[in-house]
């Protein structure tokens, strides 16, 4: 790698967002090319996730380098001029909020950390209903679904969505998931889902599971 | 009995209870395992009520607080009116900061819900650090309830004095403000109405020997920051974008919201305050950050408090065992620490010398679980965490608004069963 490429790396992965910013810019106005500026992001997200990991990291640090990628994403995406993705992820992976719960927090920093994994995530949102999942199911035949809720009247919205999923004959070929606030082992069983995580490195690592590479 | 016997053989047991209490919270041995009823629309939903009618009928409330605390018998409760009923005070004040059951989006029988959003600007800091209450008068306030929002055109006081005193009295009389104004004073008769007929039920439970849990609620500067000023996202970005002005907001904070704490619980003449914690746990801040941003503010609040003669009672949300070395340092037998998924067991350790530990029967044992199961958690509970005092059982964040009635009078039914 070159050096501005590895400083823009160092920058992003320490969280200095001006330094980061200031030089990707610099690095764009000097004619340096957009997609591999993109892939120094994304090879600092994967630093910022593993220390994520690793409990070095907290929710602040991936609120700041989901802005930094932002910011730079919106700075270099629009001098690309084809589309250069390959198409290739991880696996699909469907995540909302169930019916009746409006919070996200959780959610985000889930979907977050699946896509700096490689994965790709459809978030539909907050307050889902159950016909949601299920058509969007069957439009993206995801791998995994994530089933979110902070709060306690998301264990009947949970259980409702699996038994939904169910009924529409999509069961067999998804593993659903399940997280956020007071959701533990007891619930999981409640739901029927296949499993339940604490945080976000849980679902990471129950999707690279479920979905071998 | 005797009306006169029947209200001493009350009162007696009034003061037992209110010891029973007491003695758990300064660490002291209590006669049998002692327990608060702490739930938001649980009592309603006991009573066949949707969340709904919580909000909106005090009355039927009322009674509905009054069975449930007859029927499971806790050693205090706290005062459900004051955590969910004001719908119709609401409605009145176009309130935006919530949404609730059969307003907008959301069907009738869910409870209510904070909408995470940013309340005040990054560029803000500098205008509520020069002048808080004005912030809050001028901009806050119309953010927040649309009926309030003329309250922007008041005077801006600090500067406008003397004689512009006087002149400054013409803003009251514009149609709109004096349509803010007439829907203010229409709020404050709603919650007199909704406050009497609280009093009237905790007066009536404390004829019947019931006292109360909690006087009032109080905040940790961070989460005053976070939740109800910045939001969640710009909160986090601030710990890196605004760290000074962060602080200093929150040294304001620390000084600022104790003083309001104080002032509710003096009013009632009370001596226990309530304070729900959103972002101190585990995974949310590095131990850097907590010590940094969250604990050395929110100990001022604890102190200040204690000093006042307050008990704090603190519902550490989530997991915090992570924690617990840092939140030990308060003084010994003045702070209740409630707490959700933290370890009890490694909290007993680190703190059975200095805080009494209230908790934690898990959510989902209280929905989906048995009687049974839930008999054996608080026995473990009462064993362990429960040995020598310092300890009050209570669900993990008070009984959910779904848990079963049965497994509900099993956990207060037990603790009776816990005699020292």
């Amino acid at each position: 790698m070159d050096d501005e490429g590895r400083r823009l790396v160092e920058h992003v992965a320490e969280m200095q967002e001006e330094d980061a910013v200031q030089l990707a810019r610099e690095m764009l106005d000097s004619g340096y090319d957009p997609i591999k500026l993109l892939a120094h992001c994304r090879e600092a997200m994967e630093i910022v996730g593993k220390r994520y990991e690793q409990g070095e990291y907290f929710l602040p640090e991936l609120m700041l380098a989901g802005e930094m990628l932002k910011a730079i994403g919106d700075m270099a995406k629009p001098l690309i001029q084809q589309d250069t993705s390959d198409g290739k992820t991880a696996g699909t992976v469907i995540i909302g909020t169930v019916q009746g719960d409006l919070h996200d927090i959780g959610k985000n920093i889930v979907t977050f950390m699946l896509e700096i994994n490689g994965f790709k995530v459809i978030d539909l949102g907050i307050d889902v209903p159950i016909a949601n999942f299920v058509d969007s199911i069957k439009q993206h035949k995801p791998q995994v679904v994530g089933l979110s809720g902070f709060l306690t009247l998301a264990f009947d919205a949970m259980k409702k969505t699996v038994e939904a999923i169910k009924e529409a004959g999509l069961r067999e070929n998804i593993k659903i998931m399940i997280g956020g606030g007071q959701v533990d082992e007891t619930v999981k069983n409640y739901t029927g889902a296949d499993a339940f995580g604490l945080n976000a490195m849980d679902a990471v690592s129950l999707c690279k599971r479920w979905v071998p590479a | 009995m005797s009306v006169g016997s029947a209200a001493s053989a009350a009162s007696a047991l009034y003061q037992q209870r209110q010891k029973r209490l007491l003695d758990a919270i300064e660490l002291r041995q209590p006669d049998r395992l002692p327990t608060i009823l702490f739930s938001h629309f649980w009592v309603a939903r006991y009573c066949g009520m949707t969340c709904r009618d919580a909000m909106y009928d005090y009355e039927r409330l009322a009674a509905a607080v009054r069975k449930a605390v007859i029927d499971l018998e806790p050693d205090a409760f706290q005062p459900v009116h004051a955590l969910v009923a004001f719908g119709p005070t609401m409605d009145i004040l176009d309130y935006k900061q919530l949404e609730w059951p059969g307003h907008k989006g959301l069907v009738e029988d869910v409870g209510f819900q904070y909408l995470d959003a940013q309340y005040m600007a990054a560029e803000e800091y500098e205008d509520y650090l020069l002048d808080p209450t004005g912030f809050m008068l001028h901009k806050y306030m119309p953010r927040v309830a649309g009926a309030l929002e003329p309250l922007s055109q008041l005077p801006q006081y600090p500067g406008v004095l003397h004689t512009r005193i006087i002149q400054s009295m013409e803003a009251y009389a514009r149609p709109e403000v004096r349509r803010a104004l007439e829907a203010l004073i229409r709020a404050g008769e709603e919650m007199q109405e909704m406050r009497a007929v609280q009093s009237g039920v905790i007066q009536e439970l404390k004829d019947l020997g019931f006292p109360v849990a909690s006087h009032g609620t109080s905040h940790a500067p961070f989460d005053v920051a976070a939740d109800y000023l910045r939001g969640s996202k710009g909160a986090m970005l601030d710990l890196f974008r605004n760290k000074d002005k962060l602080l200093n907001l929150m040294d304001r904070l620390a000084i600022l919201i104790p003083r309001a704490g104080i002032a509710a619980v003096k009013a009632v003449g009370g001596n226990m305050i309530f304070i729900p914690l959103h972002w101190g746990l585990d995974g949310f801040m590095s131990p850097k950050q907590f010590t940094t941003f969250f604990w050395p503010q929110f100990q001022k609040v604890l102190l200040t408090l204690i000093e006042a003669g307050i008990y704090p009672h603190v519902l550490w949300e989530g997991d915090c065992t992570s924690r617990l070395d840092v939140i030990k340092d308060v003084p010994a037998g003045k702070c209740v620490y409630f707490f959700e998924r933290t370890d009890m067991f490694k909290a007993k350790q680190a703190l059975g010398n200095t805080v009494c530990i209230r908790g934690n029967v898990p959510a989902s044992m209280l929905i989906t679980g048995t009687p049974n199961d839930v008999r054996e958690y608080c026995k473990k509970l009462f064993e362990t965490v429960g040995d020598g005092g310092g300890f009050i059982l209570d669900a993990g964040v008070g009984v959910p608004d779904e848990a079963k009635p049965e497994n509900v009078l099993a956990m207060y039914q037990f603790a009776k069963e816990c005699v020292y």
